[in-house]
């Protein structure tokens, strides 16, 4: 019996420490942003956000890297603006397609043994470009049940909220409680020995890159579901964003170390961030800046909380 | 014969031959018009890719994981702050591009101490550095457009024996980088280093001061590509180093550099740069728009690395 906590819950604990910090600071600076509209506006657009990391967080996962996130997204966005409105079972092949692609993408990655890197830094304009194609100006209409579900005002809770409790669970759940989860962060830490006990990492590959297909689709939809209308360009941020997101919230390049509810949480940090600074009254100009100060701030803690850590253990 | 088995086995072959390939299927269409006007236009806008790939090369050959993201921002701040400085007076040529460098070293010192001092992957620590960067020049830049003195913007868009300054300019720059890489020592530290990190330190190569450097000469070459461009294109704007973040790397691995890390070569770059330049404006010709070009560039490079990896595992 010791009283120390399990890891998995010391790595979250930063993230969790610095968003209700960061939300703490929102409230004291503007009180009326402690209500329910005020909520949903301060996390509406984290909910894109947050799918979007879960998916990158999925690819980091086992050991590789998405840089055409945000690419994909906006691809997504587009179809869903356009297809998906227009004629939903054509939309929807599209977009399993889609997930398909993304599927093969892990398969070739792994066959051929590529950079994860190369690989989607091209697949990123292959996407932008089938975008472009698609909607050449900004426009389209969302699909009217994807504008109800992000729109929707469920009772006590806003709808921001709800739907970031319900990635992080969903994602909890595939990643950390299913067995599927487990090979799959079991590639991230040693292939070879997941290899040895008779597993396929190939399939394990294949999936985690098609779940995470799965999960950026949903993030274009709701991004559309916001917006209301698309344009090729429309999440191209995501890709940094997604990454920062899933290292804020605990997780790390190499070594299948992901968390899913920290992916969530360092989500809704980046883009609490952006607020914070409206509501001290700074000029938007450091919005992005100030999610880069962040993002180091908070590594700079855990840095220091390892230390600690470390020492405790060799005590 | 044996001299085209040496030249199949340099790596960059391949990118200037792909080049040479579509400039000719380009100039067939138009029936030799315009062959002239197409050589210089991608000398011209090749010269860009050539200075900030050579930079990115540098820090990709460090070894998996090394890259800098930070590009474009420090081109943006760069181009944004020297325009700022010198406000359309031929006099302040020389204090713009000294301010240009000196924020290239700025950003360059901030992404290793970065990378050092918090312990953290080169990725993370140059894409927080690039969103401060990018904070900065959205501050300073608010939406003025200030030309550039007349002296360089007639410099930067003229030819001297018909060759374009820029080519000449990234010429220079790519002379330099191959001297450095091949025949200084600082080059075979980095080659050292990008092959195995550990085995470096144990030689005794000073592996912190040989990466510390190069993760400056990416920013430096980036801030010079930012000043030239802003030059070159009439005035600095907010997204004008978006497009070279996926160039610097494609034309880097297309070029022939491993992406491993331990292997790169200059030429390369060059072939690779007018490539994909060529690539665009003959699709161009053919009348397609801009959703085709970009899905052929992706399919392109997604091509390259399948064909270079096979390369590989088949001489191991």
């Amino acid at each position: 019996m010791n009283l120390r906590l399990p890891s998995e819950t010391v790595r979250l604990l930063i993230p969790a420490l610095s968003l209700t910090a960061l939300l703490a600071a929102v409230f004291w600076l503007q009180p009326r942003a402690m209500s329910y509209i005020g909520l949903n506006l301060l996390f509406n657009l984290a909910v894109p956000i947050a799918l979007a990391t879960i998916a990158q967080m999925l690819i980091m996962a086992v050991n590789n890297l998405d840089l055409s996130m945000g690419a994909f997204v906006s691809f997504v966005a587009c179809v869903a603006a356009t297809f998906l409105h227009d004629t939903p079972l054509l939309g929807w092949l599209i977009l399993l397609a889609a997930i398909a692609a993304y599927a093969a993408l892990g398969v070739i990655i792994h066959l051929r043994d590529l950079p994860s890197i190369v690989v989607t830094l091209g697949m990123s304009f292959v996407w932008t470009g089938l975008a472009v194609l698609l909607l050449p100006a900004p426009g389209g209409q969302a699909p009217e049940w994807a504008r109800w579900l992000m729109t929707a005002k469920p009772p006590l809770v806003p709808m921001a909220i709800v739907a970031s409790i319900l990635i992080a669970l969903v994602g909890h759940l595939i990643v950390m409680r299913s067995s599927f989860g487990v090979l799959v962060r079991g590639v991230g830490g040693n292939e070879r020995s997941v290899e040895r006990a008779g597993w396929s990492v190939l399939a394990a590959r294949a999936g985690a890159y098609g779940l995470a297909g799965a999960f950026a689709v949903a993030a274009g939809i709701a991004l559309v579901g916001l917006t209301t209308s698309a344009d090729a360009n429309i999440a191209l941020r995501y890709t940094l964003l997604s990454i920062a997101g899933v290292i804020l919230g605990g997780g790390e390049f190499v070594g299948g170390r992901v968390s899913p509810i920290g992916a969530v949480i360092g989500a809704l940090t980046l883009t609490l961030a952006g607020s914070f600074l409206s509501f001290l009254r700074i000029s938007p100009d450091w919005q992005i800046g100030a999610q880069g100060a962040i993002l180091v701030i908070v590594l700079a803690l855990r840095l220091l909380l390892n230390r600690l850590e470390n020492r405790e253990r060799r005590r | 014969m044996k001299a085209v088995h040496l030249l199949a086995a340099k790596p960059w072959i391949w990118s200037w031959l792909a080049a040479a390939v579509v400039w000719t299927a380009t100039v067939a269409v138009t029936g030799g018009a315009g062959a002239f006007g197409l050589t210089q236009a991608a000398l011209t806008f090749a010269a860009f890719s050539v200075i900030v790939g050579t930079g990115q090369m540098f820090v990709i050959t460090l070894g998996p994981g090394n890259i800098d993201l930070s590009v474009p921002a420090t081109m943006t701040l760069a181009g944004t702050v020297a325009l700022k400085l010198m406000n359309v007076d031929n006099g302040m040529i020389a204090p713009g591009l000294v301010v240009a460098l000196a924020i290239g070293i700025a950003v360059g010192v901030g992404n290793y101490g970065l990378i050092k001092l918090l312990r953290i992957p080169p990725i993370i620590a140059t894409l927080a550095m690039s969103f401060i960067v990018q904070s900065a020049a959205i501050w300073t830049n608010r939406g003025l457009r200030i030309k550039p003195p007349s002296l360089l913007a007639e410099f930067t868009t003229s030819s001297t024996f018909a060759i374009p300054n820029m080519a000449i300019v990234a010429l220079l720059v790519a002379v330099i980088a191959w001297v450095l890489l091949e025949k200084s020592l600082y080059g075979r530290w980095i080659l050292a280093i990008g092959q195995s990190m550990a085995a470096a330190r144990m030689a005794g190569i000073p592996v912190d001061g040989t990466r510390f450097a190069t993760y400056v000469l990416c920013a430096v070459l980036a801030a010079l590509c930012g000043y030239l461009l802003a030059c070159f294109s009439g005035g600095a704007a907010l997204n004008m180093g978006a497009e070279y973040l996926l160039m610097s790397i494609a034309v880097v691995v297309i070029g022939g550099t491993s992406v491993a890390g331990g292997d790169s070569n200059v030429p390369g770059i060059w072939g690779a740069s007018l490539f994909l330049f060529l690539v665009v404006s003959m699709l161009n010709t053919y009348g397609l728009g801009a959703g085709f070009r970009l899905i052929m560039t992706g399919l392109i490079i997604i091509g390259v690395i399948v064909v270079a990896s096979g390369r590989r595992a088949r001489q191991p």
